[in-house]
């Protein structure tokens, strides 16, 4: 049967319905998208609004503002609410909103199924956040919820903690299905797969990335649910489980994970890039191999984060060897989008200034990553302020710039205005700073021995810690101006053209701005 | 995706078989994810390297002494949590030859007033040292029951390989010990207390 005609017989546009029930019951692709990132950029002020509690705690030795029980909630909730809320949705709703345009297709492949998988968000989350109001408090057990911490000492919330994970878990891979089922089955004639452009390849490996380990985040905390609830002993010692068999699980999971929280970003920046410095992106092809190489080796690497729980040496060779080859195609890529800017004609809207400094500072994050990758040392650094300095340099410089920078690169697609650059650029460089001021002085911090997780220090850590505070909060209220300027850029403004960026390529800057909910039409055989 | 008849001129991609897939592969790696559990056990067992010793060894000829070398094995005892029962080595530490079968007790002693089981978890290290160390008895194999008020001492043997990675001086054996609640009539039969 032809899916795609299907597809189209089911889409009876009459104009949106009115109301609430036209985002409730909406199957636009352009809609779900608008959501996703509307829900995600929520999602990223209440994560922020804890990390804001945590750096206000640790602005001073000492507790003054929170006690350690509700300090441990906050480390816990800032996680799982920035990797599950704000980064992943804000990926899918970038996909829902650019793939169909990129493709050339009329919608998602499954566009019910895509108004489900957003709908679970919210439950979701209102699930988790709702723990926060519960007896015994939320989840405390950091965002890797390691058994026997989650299970044995958790907290009654615990379960709804789980549930709430299996709710989102879903809703991923019903997103990650109709990525796989739009690219494969939808894109315009003619366009092979490696005529893709890269945003489309990297979503659709991250797709792939995202059904490969779901399921298995799903399995480690039914596993858990098991042992806290039905007298299993998957995790239990006592039991003949093994409490290093979770975090194995987990990493399996986990490590996945954090490619699926940058791969999007790389395909965006790919784009950017070659946009505002007028030339053709550098070695296409090398990119799509490098995405390649990173998500099979993200199969092979997990056990760099337990280097400490005891692995044999053979293991912490392998693992150490594995994930510094994953610099190699990660080298690649930057390499590449040096090269394109090489000689090119740049310019610096915001969009740039957002990729340039990912480009940048992703690389300091990734550097980072090799020195924690090095087995020896690793087991001075294990667990410090280092790891913490490490994964925000990849995650707020990396996906959340990335985030950033795709925004304002396609917010005159989205809204058919140009957005104010004077703000933006304002935004970016509160931004660059105040991120560069919270989170460089944690690599001092870490290699000088603060502990993470802990509400208190030593007094020799005071001055950093206060920069990085200062530095966290200029970050953190730097962000309500992008909401100022998404609100005035979706109020009106300047009329941006079909095609914005004059150095851009691609299907998406031949489609004219249409009314959100208009279907575009079926390529033509 | 598998490639298309030729007869058929260019038949567009059916979703339902993209999500068929794709479910598939959801399913299977949820089956994997608990497929690690049992996996995780063998290749520990195989390679010992989680420190978990293995089950009762049942030597299969009288193996020669190695009377050149001497391995210190020294035993540590802990409660797990909650567990109100005295638990500890009689003996800290004894030098052994490879190869010779050495017998060490193990103290216990449940002071509360109601009757107790426990379960004692075995742990080496180095985990490297795990697969030539063998116990061909052991208190751990069974659980322990232990009337309230009661003391028993509960007997070890075991055999350190010859074939011990020649570096290796000094192996640690740790026991933790669990509360498994009360007894129940079936249990109290396997007793092998009162020995030495």
């Amino acid at each position: 049967m032809s899916a795609v005609a299907d597809t189209h017989a089911q889409d009876h546009h009459h104009g949106p319905a009115s109301g609430i029930s036209r985002w409730l019951l909406t199957t636009n692709h352009k809609d779900i998208g608008t959501m996703y990132l509307i829900f995600s950029f929520t999602m990223f002020l209440l994560g922020g609004t804890m990390a804001m509690v945590i750096r206000a705690e640790l602005f001073q030795p000492g507790l003054q503002i929170v006690q350690p029980e509700f300090f441990n909630q906050m480390t816990t909730m800032h996680g799982l609410i920035m990797v599950f809320g704000a980064v992943m949705p804000a990926f899918v709703g970038l996909a829902n909103w650019m793939i169909p345009l990129m493709i050339g297709a009329p919608d998602m492949a499954l566009p019910r199924m895509n108004n489900w998988s957003f709908w679970l968000l919210p439950c979701a989350f209102l699930i988790l956040v709702s723990t926060l109001f519960m007896e015994g408090g939320a989840p405390n057990f950091g965002w890797t919820f390691y058994a026997p911490l989650s299970t044995t000492y958790g907290p009654p919330s615990t379960t709804f903690f789980i549930f709430a994970i299996h709710i989102m878990g879903v809703s991923s891979i019903m997103g990650a299905i109709n990525v796989i089922a739009t690219v494969l089955n939808m894109r315009a004639p003619g366009m092979t797969l490696m005529k893709m452009p890269m945003f489309v390849w990297t979503w659709l490996i991250t797709a792939f990335l995202l059904i490969a380990v779901m399921p298995v985040l799903a399995g480690v905390v039914t596993m858990m649910l098991m042992d806290i609830n039905f007298g299993t002993s998957f995790f239990n010692a006592a039991g003949g489980g093994d409490p290093v068999l979770f975090q194995h699980v987990f990493w399996f999971f986990g490590h996945p994970e954090v490619y699926i929280m940058i791969l999007p970003a790389f395909g965006a920046i790919s784009h950017i890039i070659p946009a505002f410095s007028r030339k053709r992106l550098f070695g296409y092809a090398s990119m799509v191999y490098a995405v390649g190489a990173i998500a099979l080796l993200s199969f092979l690497v997990w056990a760099h984060h337990m280097f400490t729980v005891g692995v044999p040496v053979a293991g912490q060779l392998f693992f150490m060897y594995a994930t510094l080859l994953i610099a190699v195609p990660t080298g690649v890529k930057v390499f590449n989008w040096v090269a394109t800017m090489f000689r090119g004609s740049l310019t610096f809207e915001a969009p740039m200034l957002f990729a340039i400094a990912f480009v940048i500072l992703f690389s300091i994050g990734g550097f980072s990553g090799l020195m924690l990758a090095i087995a020896p040392a690793d087991f001075q650094y294990h667990d410090t302020y280092f790891v913490v300095a490490h994964f925000h340099y990849v995650l707020v410089p990396g996906a959340i710039f990335g985030i950033f920078a795709s925004a304002y690169f396609w917010l005159p697609k989205w809204t058919g205005h140009m957005y104010d650059e004077t703000l933006a650029k304002t935004h970016f460089w509160l931004s660059f700073i105040g991120m560069n001021l919270a989170f460089f002085p944690m690599h001092f911090l870490g290699l000088a021995g603060m502990p993470r997780r802990i509400p208190d220090y030593a007094l020799q850590f005071a001055d950093f810690n206060m920069v990085s505070s200062v530095g966290a909060f200029m970050f953190g209220s730097t962000q309500l101006l992008f909401l100022l300027i998404v609100v005035k850029c979706a109020r009106g403004g300047e009329k941006a053209p079909a095609n914005p960026w004059d150095g851009a390529e691609g299907l998406s800057g031949k489609y004219p701005h249409r009314r959100p909910t208009t279907p575009f039409p079926l390529p033509q055989k | 995706m598998a490639e298309q008849p030729a007869h058929k001129p260019a038949p567009p991609r059916s979703n339902a078989r993209v999500i068929r897939w794709c479910l598939a592969g959801v399913v299977g790696m949820f089956a994997f994810g608990f497929a690690l559990v049992p996996l995780y056990d063998v290749f520990c067992d195989i390679t010992g390297i989680n420190g978990k010793t293995s089950g009762r060894y049942e030597s299969t000829e009288a193996s020669a002494v190695d009377m050149n070398r001497t391995v210190k094995v020294q035993f540590l005892a802990q409660n797990g949590p909650d567990m109100p029962w005295v638990f500890r080595p009689v003996l800290r530490s004894v030098e052994v030859h490879p190869g010779e079968a050495t017998t060490v007790n193990f103290y216990a002693e449940n002071p509360t007033d109601r009757d107790m089981v426990g379960q004692a978890v075995p742990s080496l290290s180095p985990s490297e040292g795990t697969l030539y160390f063998h116990k061909t008895e052991c208190f751990c194999f069974n659980q322990q029951p232990l009337a309230a008020g009661q003391n028993t001492k509960m007997p070890l043997v075991f055999i350190v390989d010859q074939d011990l990675p020649s570096h290796i001086t000094k192996l640690t054996l740790s026991y933790t010990l669990y509360d498994q609640g009360e007894p129940q009539v079936a249990l109290t039969n396997t007793t092998i207390i009162d020995n030495g």
